[in-house]
């Protein structure tokens, strides 16, 4: 196995190097960060049977094209509907192939989704910061963002002929539909809030804005008004809270939030749940499910089981083109034989 | 902080899938702070099941689980039954020194925040420098450390416009806060120094200098000493 070298031709603003992000120093004011949707991130490296806290890069809207300058290695796309061309074959994402020198890769985004995973077949080359590749968008700490030039190493690169082809996955998990209802746990600052205000957040519609980063997601729909213009002293925050500023705009905080802040949170968001509301395209309507504590963890349970199990599936090869096409005949072969009985 | 006050618990609020919210007071003193720094070290020595991370702010804390292992009623359980036996104990942070140089060339707002205030930049200086810092929290962005304790009598509001690309390591401060930049960012809190010392080493065993709880004093270097020290960091 040998590197292979990859240089980028074009990447849009917000492509960044992630992992699972650096969980533990928000006390530091250093939020985890990590991939936005951070089961595609695990889905695009166990496709490749690599670790699923791994760095690679994190798509986003503003797309990304590389060239291959040196080697052969396999990459995974996961995420959304996000589509690519390989060397002039157009694909959607959810897919394994092998990127050769002298090749280009465009990845673009399709019909759904906001971010999409790029994951290789061996060792991505990265700024580690903090023991992880993780890149905080503000501070462009970690493997930190990609620009036209650069050139990225992937270390031990290696071609996967036995994962190339379509992942399959649950739509479920992947794709947020025309209209989410979300889970939400109360608070902790709904005392905060007008009455009426709570009532609106409980009942109405939200839709996601185009205003989204890594920090946070802002929402259109009714303004949820503050019972007084006083601000509380900074308290902590996390990805999933619902703060909402003097103007009764709501954010829900993401990957790369400010880890404490003066605004009061109306409720949160489970965790798990995050990663669906990441790839939410603008106008997506959004109506928020009160539920009790125990009711998110339940949902939490539900969702990481479903996660767990599908990318045990995903992390199985599949077998070689050739391998495939004689379980195929074997399988139309068994078929045949029944016909005939029959 | 006082025997009296350790049998006070905080209210606890259940956050989304994950955390608690423990809140001593709805607004800040530092007999909160102080009773918010003992409950983060209680909290994070003793590890209760599922633990994963505490953030402590300036009227609550934040207690991060993991929901796989544990829920809201059992590590709120877990907490009240360590808070209750927590043994009285005085803010014993511990003392950090943090090196700061007042060169008109670093501190473009020093003399504006002397003048706003009657007094000689040379009397600022001293007064600041005599003062006793408490970090009260991070956040903004990482390294950010809230130090508290700015002496009354230099004590100025934040600017009305926040200034841009304002460089790391720049010494900021509005009303009683003040804290030592990490990154080039704005801010609307008044310049008045820059300070070599690594809040934030991406290298070292401990990246962090600052803990919530411990005490700075700042001591005054000039600007040769300032430039030395800059060559030597690790960044």
């Amino acid at each position: 196995m040998t590197d292979a070298v990859l240089r980028v031709i074009h990447a849009g603003p917000l492509v960044t190097i992630q992992d699972l992000g650096r969980a533990g120093l928000m006390r530091f004011g250093v939020p985890a960060s990590g991939a936005m949707d951070r089961f595609s991130h695990g889905a695009a490296l166990a496709a490749l049977g690599l670790d699923r806290d791994a760095p690679a890069v994190e798509v986003s809207m503003g797309g990304l094209s590389l060239e291959c300058r040196s080697g052969t290695v396999s990459f995974a796309l996961c995420g959304g509907d996000f589509t690519f061309d390989h060397d002039g074959t157009r694909l959607p994402s959810w897919t394994v192939r092998t990127l050769h020198a002298g090749q280009t890769l465009r990845v673009q985004p399709g019909r759904s989704g906001n971010w999409a995973t790029l994951a290789f077949a061996g060792a991505l080359d990265t700024a580690c910061w903090l023991g992880h590749a993780a890149t905080h968008s503000t501070s462009g700490l970690g493997g930190g963002p990609l620009t036209a030039g650069q050139i990225l190493h992937v270390k031990d690169a290696h071609s996967t002929p036995e994962r190339e082809g379509e992942i399959a996955t649950s739509e479920a998990l992947i794709h947020p539909q025309q209209r989410l209802d979300v889970p939400v746990v109360i608070g902790p600052q709904e005392a905060q809030f007008t009455a009426a205000a709570r009532h609106t957040f409980e009942t109405e519609t939200f839709r996601v804005s185009p205003a989204f980063d890594r920090m946070g997601l802002r929402l259109e729909g009714p303004l949820l008004d503050l019972e007084d213009a006083l601000s509380i002293p900074s308290e902590p925050a996390m990805r999933g809270s619902i703060q909402v500023a003097g103007d009764g705009v709501a954010t829900v905080l993401m990957a790369d939030h400010q880890t404490t802040g003066g605004y009061p949170k109306i409720a949160t968001v489970p965790l798990a749940w995050t990663d669906l509301l990441a790839q939410a395209r603008p106008g997506t309507r959004i109506k928020f499910k009160p539920v009790t504590p125990a009711g998110a963890i339940a949902s939490t349970k539900q969702i990481e089981s479903q996660r767990r199990d599908a990318l045990a599936q995903i992390s199985i090869p599949r077998g070689t083109f050739a391998q495939r096409l004689m379980r195929a005949n074997l399988i139309s072969g068994v078929t045949a034989g029944i016909d005939e009985l029959t | 902080m006082t025997q009296n006050d350790t049998a006070k618990l905080p209210a606890f609020r259940p956050v989304g899938d994950r955390a608690l919210l423990l809140t001593y007071s709805d607004t800040t003193s530092h007999d909160v702070s102080d009773a918010i720094v003992a409950a983060d070290r209680c909290i994070c020595a003793a590890a209760p099941k599922g633990l994963c991370e505490v953030i402590p702010a300036l009227v609550n804390l934040l207690v991060v689980f993991d929901p796989l292992e544990t829920d809201h009623d059992q590590i709120e359980a877990d907490l009240r039954t360590l808070l209750s036996g927590m043994t009285a104990v005085t803010n014993s942070g511990t003392l950090r020194a943090v090196d700061v140089c007042f060169d008109p060339a670093v501190a473009p707002d020093l003399a504006a925040v002397a003048a706003a205030r009657g007094m000689t930049e040379e009397a600022f200086r001293t007064a600041f420098l005599a003062g006793t810092f408490t970090v009260r929290m991070y956040g903004f962005a990482p390294g950010y450390a809230y130090m508290s304790g700015v002496p009354e009598a230099i004590q100025v509001p934040r600017k009305p416009a926040a200034v841009r690309d304002v460089p790391a390591g720049s010494v900021i401060f509005a009303g009683n806060q003040c804290l030592v930049t990490t990154l080039t960012m704005p801010t609307g809190w008044s310049i008045i120094g820059h300070s070599p010392t690594q809040i934030l080493s991406s290298r070292s065993e401990r990246p962090f200098l600052l803990d919530v709880g411990d005490r700075v004093e700042f001591h005054q270097i000039g600007a040769a000493s300032l430039a030395v020290a800059k060559e030597a960091r690790h960044d």
